[in-house]
Parts: structure tokens; C-alpha cells; sequence
């Protein structure tokens, strides 16, 4: 296999915000990559930092928000370096997003075609005019029925579906090269839901973007994602191909989270809940940060933070389970299931 | 053992009003639950699904009568709730709780844990002042929580945290029928665990009956005995958890279930996407609700309104409000997308 180009890389991105309780360290240490023309999942729970990291990005923080540290490397190039103006020309044309909520973040008092040709005239120099045709295309494209009259509609003239297919119009204007969706169906009916994520794979085929995909629904990501990032308290802690995570994931954190996961598809006897609460950001632990719930931890993770380790299929991991300095049993039992630690056990065989 | 009957809902409707015009008459109704009925039997679970605008919701606070019903009729243990006076109502309280969805909004923030647990005591008279205080620290341990804190507000406690109290506020008065209402929907998965399991727990220790309305199907599978698909109002399907799941008839469960991303990437499941939206409830589809959306729709299901039955291949109490059941099953009638 050759290996593909990766169009977006993060390095040990952290951004801090400044709060009357002091500095929050929202993103601590957020490293992935995304190959060109494939799509990324960047995984969590409230506050586990992964909206923090798609607006790090593309650099649209709070003014308290500040990037300390890290790098964004686009097609080579580090977004973090760029000027202000280089990043305006940069936005909504080549990495553009698309949010959550799709009625408070179009602007109710333009039409819905205003709202994509704005971006058509600054960022393609397009005519008014011009701008208006492409934007029915557009509307065509993300499949709004009778496109030419939809286009002069307000956005409360829409339903959530039609608005989030308006959202992914106005994302696509520019023929992005990334696109950073930022839960993009998490308001939506599960009907609905379905239509919009066969769009966004359908146009991904179709127009060749590599896609950002943030999610809390780990089903959503098996169905849409190639890679996947899993991140707790403002770190990715796991990064690894979409079957390794689904089939055999490594970080406890990660097999607590698909135990806590009531299925439809399967008969379950009893979720197996991870203890406790998420770490307040003010109070972070000094070690591992999952290591106050993990069923694995030892000394060695309450007291040490471990970095991100990479095995041989370019899968990583941040857990003293995998790395040489391990001190607890060379069998470790997480949640019902059997890991084998790298400094004491023999080489991982997968199950069927 | 028999099955005792604990709620009985009979010819259900609940009507909104949509005032307008010069004089500010009722021009339309919201028709959010139009005529349903199901029993529910103690000891059980039943789950109401459906998507945003079903009438789920609005079913749940009909029988609590948070919303005076309609029409229709609400029997708890044989007295039909929707006849008696709103005094008489006030002893039935503590028999049926509800637990909401947004923990955040639905306790008071500036009232204590202890003073939120002993409310609802002192007004359903369960106790003597003088044990009150002692039971909400039992309650709080029944929950999961700790003693010590009953003297905190709200805010002091974590989403998942709330929801406890919630729960903790609901078993204060021994309720016998709870209503979750999107009891776990706003919690992330670690926690709604937690609280799933909490649930069950206290079911069997309290021999609680849930009423359970929520919008995930996983959850749903998890938690339910029986389970009720609503859309636009009515009752699509019901019947038991397998049943429903591995064997569903109608073709909005079905599309439903389709729907739903499986966290399994190796799972690839034929997926059936609805056309459409779900239609206003101010002026549903005539005859069967769903056939604007309905892959297998004909000129009978505009006019003609299907009834809930049992089809020879269906289980007992399984049932779909669906002209079609034989023909789809058979491959008479072919899916026209």
C-alpha cells in the first residue's frame, strides 16, 4: 500500500482559556492525522475538548482562548503561523465547517441563497447573479426539492433537516478540501439523521474532501469514519484505524465507553459503566487522567502521565498498559476483557 | 402469575389549540396524540419511541395530567385519572412520578438537595417531619450519592450527579409508576450507564413500574419489556422487545431501526432512507400517518386508517397498524423508492 498523502496533520496542539477561576487547559496535547480523501472521527464526552480542537483549527476561538502550543499542518503548512488575513482567505474556502445547530448558526434575516452566495462572491469573485445560479446548484447538490424556490426562503422557513442540508451547501460553495463537521446530526431525528450522513459520504465520493468528523455517538463514527481519535479531558487517548478501535481497542477508557453503550442491534445482559465523573479541568489528575476511574490503574498511573505510544500499524495509545515501564500484571482484565501489557506479555493476537 | 393491569390509557387524545385571526379564535388543533391505547402492567417496563413531534412526550404528561387530556381515558389501578377532581388527582401524585430529561432545569437551583427531597414528603404527608431528614440521606445512598451531601445545591453536583436527585426526588414518595421521560438522553454514555443500571436496580428492589418515553433505540432494547412505536400522534407498533426488534412489521419501525448507526464498522446493514420530513401534526396525512413518507404506500393508505392487529406471523401482543403486513412479508409488495 502506498501511503497516502496526509492533507491535515495536528501536533500536540494545547488551548488554554482564561477564566475568574484561572487558566482551563481545554486541549492538552491533541495530536492526529488525516489522509487525503478520507474521513477522521474525533470522538468524546462533554468536555473531553473536541470542539475546542476543530475551532483551534481553523483558529475561530473566544477572545479568552489562546493556543499555546502545537501545530496545524495543512498540506504541509502550519496554520497557526499564518496571518489573520491568510487564514480569512483560507476559511469557509478550503477547510470549511459545518455545526451543530443548524437554526442558530445560518442568520435569520438573509435568505438562505444570500447566506451561500456570500461566500461564493468574496471567496470565487463571483457576480451576484452568478453567485445566485451556483447556490441553486448547490441546494440541488445537497438534495432541497424544488431547489430555485428554496433558494429565496428564510432559514425559519426550513425544517432541521433542510437547514443542516443548507449548512453543508453553504460548506461546500467553495469546493473545500477539508470539511470539519461538528456534530452535524446530533439535533436531528434518526431519519433524518440517516439522510444527512448518506449526503455527506455521497459528496465526499463524489468531490474528494477528507472530512473531520466530531461526534459523542460511537455508532455514528463506525458508519462514517476511517480513523478515530478518542479523546478524554482535553487529550486524544487513542488513535487508531476504525476496525482495531471497534474490534480490539486498547486504552481501558475506550472498552469502558463501547461496554457503556446500550446497542439496538444486539441482546445485552448489563452495561458495564465506567466509575465516577469526568476530572474538572480545574483540578486535573497528576497522572493518568482516566486513571482515578480506570479498573487497570497502578501507582505508576496515578503518578505519571503517559505519552501517546505507537505501535507497528501506526495505531496509537496513551496507557503505561503498552509501554515498557508497566507495572502491573502482564494479563490486565478491563471491564471483561484481557489485554495484554507490552512489558511483561508476548506478542497481541487478535481475536476472531 | 397474572399480570395485574396498573395503567390502562384508552382512546388517548390530546389537542392543542392554535388560536388566530381577527377575534383570536381556535382556528386548528396540534393533534400531538390523536387516539391511542395501551396498558401497562406492574412490574414492568414499556418504552414509548418515536422522533421529535410523535406525541411521546406529550402522552406521558397527559396521564400525569400535566396537560389536561383531550379526550380519552387514564386508568390507574381501575380509577380513570382524567375524570376525578384536580383534589383527588393530588393523592394519585404519589403513585406516579416523572423524572425529566434536562436535570438542569427540572430542580430548583436554589433550594437544597434535602429541601428538594423533602418537599414533595411533607405534601404527600409520607412521613413524620421528624424521620424526613433520615430518609432523604437513605434515599441519597439508594442513588449512589452520599449522605453528607444533602446540604449542597444543585450546582454543586455533575450532570449525571442531578439526574440521581432527580431519581432520589421521584422514590421520595414510593411511587409505584414512574414516567422517564428522556430520563438519560442528556447524559454521556459513561454516566447514562450508570443511571440505566440504577434504574434497573431500583426496579427490583422498589418493584417500580416504568413508563419509559425516550428517543434511543439502544436504550430503549436495554431498559424495556414491551415497547410502543409512536409517529404523528398514533401507534405504529407494539409489542415485546425481541418481537419488536428482531421480527418489526410495520415500515416506519423498520426504517426506524434501519436508521440507526450500529457501532460495528463491519456491520454494513441495508439501510432504508425515509424521504421527507415528518409532516406538520396541524394537518396530518389523511388515512395512515405515514404514507407520505411509506415506501410501500397505494391509494387505500390515503383514505383508509389502518388498526393495530396481529398478523398470522406475529407473536401474541405483537402488533402494527399497517394495511400491508402479509403482502411486504410475503414479497407481494415491493419497496418504490
Amino acid at each position: 500500500m502506498s501511503v497516502p498523502e496526509i492533507i491535515l496533520e495536528v501536533k500536540n496542539l494545547k488551548t488554554s482559556f482564561a477564566t475568574d477561576s484561572g487558566e482551563v487547559r481545554a486541549v492538552d496535547g491533541v495530536s492526529f492525522k488525516l489522509p487525503k480523501g478520507q474521513t477522521i472521527g474525533i470522538v468524546g464526552e462533554s468536555g473531553s475538548g473536541k470542539s475546542i480542537t476543530s475551532l483551534s483549527i481553523l483558529r475561530l476561538l473566544a477572545s479568552n482562548g489562546k493556543i499555546k502550543e502545537g501545530e496545524v499542518l495543512y498540506k504541509g503548512q502550519d496554520l497557526l503561523k499564518f496571518s489573520e488575513d491568510q487564514m480569512r482567505k483560507l476559511r469557509g474556502n478550503e477547510i470549511s465547517m459545518i455545526f451543530q445547530e443548524p437554526m442558530t448558526s445560518l442568520n435569520p434575516v438573509y435568505t438562505v441563497g444570500q447566506q451561500i452566495g456570500e461566500a461564493l462572491m468574496l471567496h470565487q469573485n463571483m457576480s451576484k447573479k452568478e453567485a445566485h445560479i451556483r447556490s441553486v446548484e448547490l441546494l440541488k447538490l445537497v438534495g432541497i426539492p424544488s431547489p430555485d424556490k428554496r433558494v429565496k426562503n428564510y432559514p425559519f422557513e426550513l425544517s432541521g433537516g433542510m437547514r443542516q442540508r443548507v449548512m453543508i451547501a453553504m460548506s461546500l460553495a467553495c469546493d473545500p478540501e477539508i470539511l470539519i463537521a461538528d456534530e452535524p446530526t446530533t439535533a436531528l431525528d434518526v431519519t433524518i439523521q440517516a439522510q444527512i450522513l448518506e449526503l455527506i459520504k455521497e459528496l465526499q465520493d463524489r468531490l474528494g474532501m477528507s472530512v473531520v468528523f466530531i461526534t459523542h455517538d460511537l455508532g455514528v463514527v463506525a458508519e462514517t469514519c476511517d480513523y478515530v481519535a478518542v479523546m478524554y479531558a482535553g487529550q486524544v487517548v487513542e488513535y487508531a484505524d476504525i476496525r482495531s478501535l471497534f474490534h480490539y481497542p486498547k486504552l481501558p477508557y475506550t472498552i469502558g465507553l463501547l461496554k457503556s453503550l446500550p446497542r439496538h442491534d444486539i441482546e445485552q445482559d448489563k452495561l458495564e459503566p465506567i466509575k465516577g465523573n469526568v476530572p474538572s479541568p480545574h483540578d486535573m489528575p497528576v497522572g493518568c487522567r482516566f486513571s482515578p476511574r480506570c479498573p487497570a490503574a497502578t501507582d505508576l498511573c496515578r503518578a505519571k502521565m503517559p505519552q501517546l505510544e505507537t505501535d507497528e500499524k501506526g495505531n496509537q495509545v496513551r496507557c503505561w498498559i503498552y509501554s515498557e515501564e508497566w507495572d502491573g500484571e502482564s494479563e490486565v482484565n478491563i471491564y471483561g476483557e484481557t489485554r495484554i501489557a507490552k512489558s511483561r506479555g508476548t506478542e497481541t493476537v487478535l481475536p476472531d | 402469575m397474572e399480570k395485574q393491569e396498573l395503567l390502562k390509557v384508552e382512546g388517548l387524545k390530546q389537542y392543542f389549540p392554535i388560536k388566530g385571526g381577527f377575534l383570536g379564535r381556535t382556528v386548528n388543533h396540534v393533534k400531538a396524540v390523536d387516539d391511542i391505547s395501551f396498558t401497562v402492567y406492574e412490574g414492568e417496563t414499556v418504552s414509548i419511541v418515536g422522533e421529535s413531534g410523535c406525541g411521546k412526550s406529550t402522552t406521558g404528561r397527559a396521564i400525569l395530567r400535566l396537560e389536561e387530556p383531550t379526550e380519552g381515558k387514564v386508568e390507574f389501578r381501575g380509577v380513570n385519572l382524567a375524570d376525578i377532581s384536580k383534589r383527588q388527582m393530588r393523592n394519585y401524585r404519589k403513585d406516579l412520578q416523572i423524572i425529566f430529561q434536562d436535570p438542569y432545569a427540572s430542580i430548583n437551583p436554589r433550594q437544597t438537595v434535602a429541601s428538594v427531597l423533602t418537599e414533595a414528603m411533607e405534601i404527600q404527608k409520607v412521613l413524620p417531619a421528624n424521620k424526613r431528614r433520615h430518609r432523604v440521606e437513605e434515599l441519597l445512598e439508594t442513588v449512589g450519592l452520599l449522605p453528607y451531601q444533602a446540604d449542597r445545591f444543585p450546582h454543586e453536583f455533575s450532570g449525571g450527579q442531578r439526574q440521581r436527585i432527580g431519581i432520589a426526588r421521584a422514590l421520595s414518595v414510593n411511587p409505584q409508576l414512574i414516567i422517564c421521560d428522556e430520563a438519560v438522553s442528556a447524559l454521556d454514555v459513561s454516566i447514562q450507564a450508570q443511571v440505566l443500571n440504577l434504574l434497573e436496580e431500583l426496579q427490583e428492589e422498589f418493584k417500580l413500574t416504568y413508563l419509559f418515553i425516550s428517543h434511543d433505540l439502544g436504550v430503549v432494547r436495554h431498559i424495556s419489556d414491551r415497547i410502543i412505536v409512536m409517529y404523528l400522534g398514533k401507534i405504529m407498533e407494539i409489542g415485546d422487545k425481541t418481537s419488536l426488534f428482531e421480527n418489526p412489521k410495520h415500515p416506519y419501525t423498520k426504517a426506524l431501526l434501519s436508521a440507526i448507526p450500529v457501532p460495528d464498522p463491519d456491520k454494513k446493514k441495508e439501510r432504508i432512507v425515509l424521504r421527507g420530513d415528518v409532516p406538520s401534526p396541524i394537518d396530518p396525512p389523511s388515512g395512515c400517518r405515514f404514507h407520505t413518507r411509506c415506501p410501500y404506500a397505494t391509494a387505500k393508505c390515503k383514505v383508509e386508517v389502518p388498526v393495530l392487529r396481529t398478523a398470522s406471523s406475529m407473536k401474541e401482543g405483537h402488533e402494527a397498524a399497517c394495511h400491508y403486513i402479509e403482502e411486504i412479508e410475503s414479497g407481494e409488495k415491493q419497496p418504490n423508492y
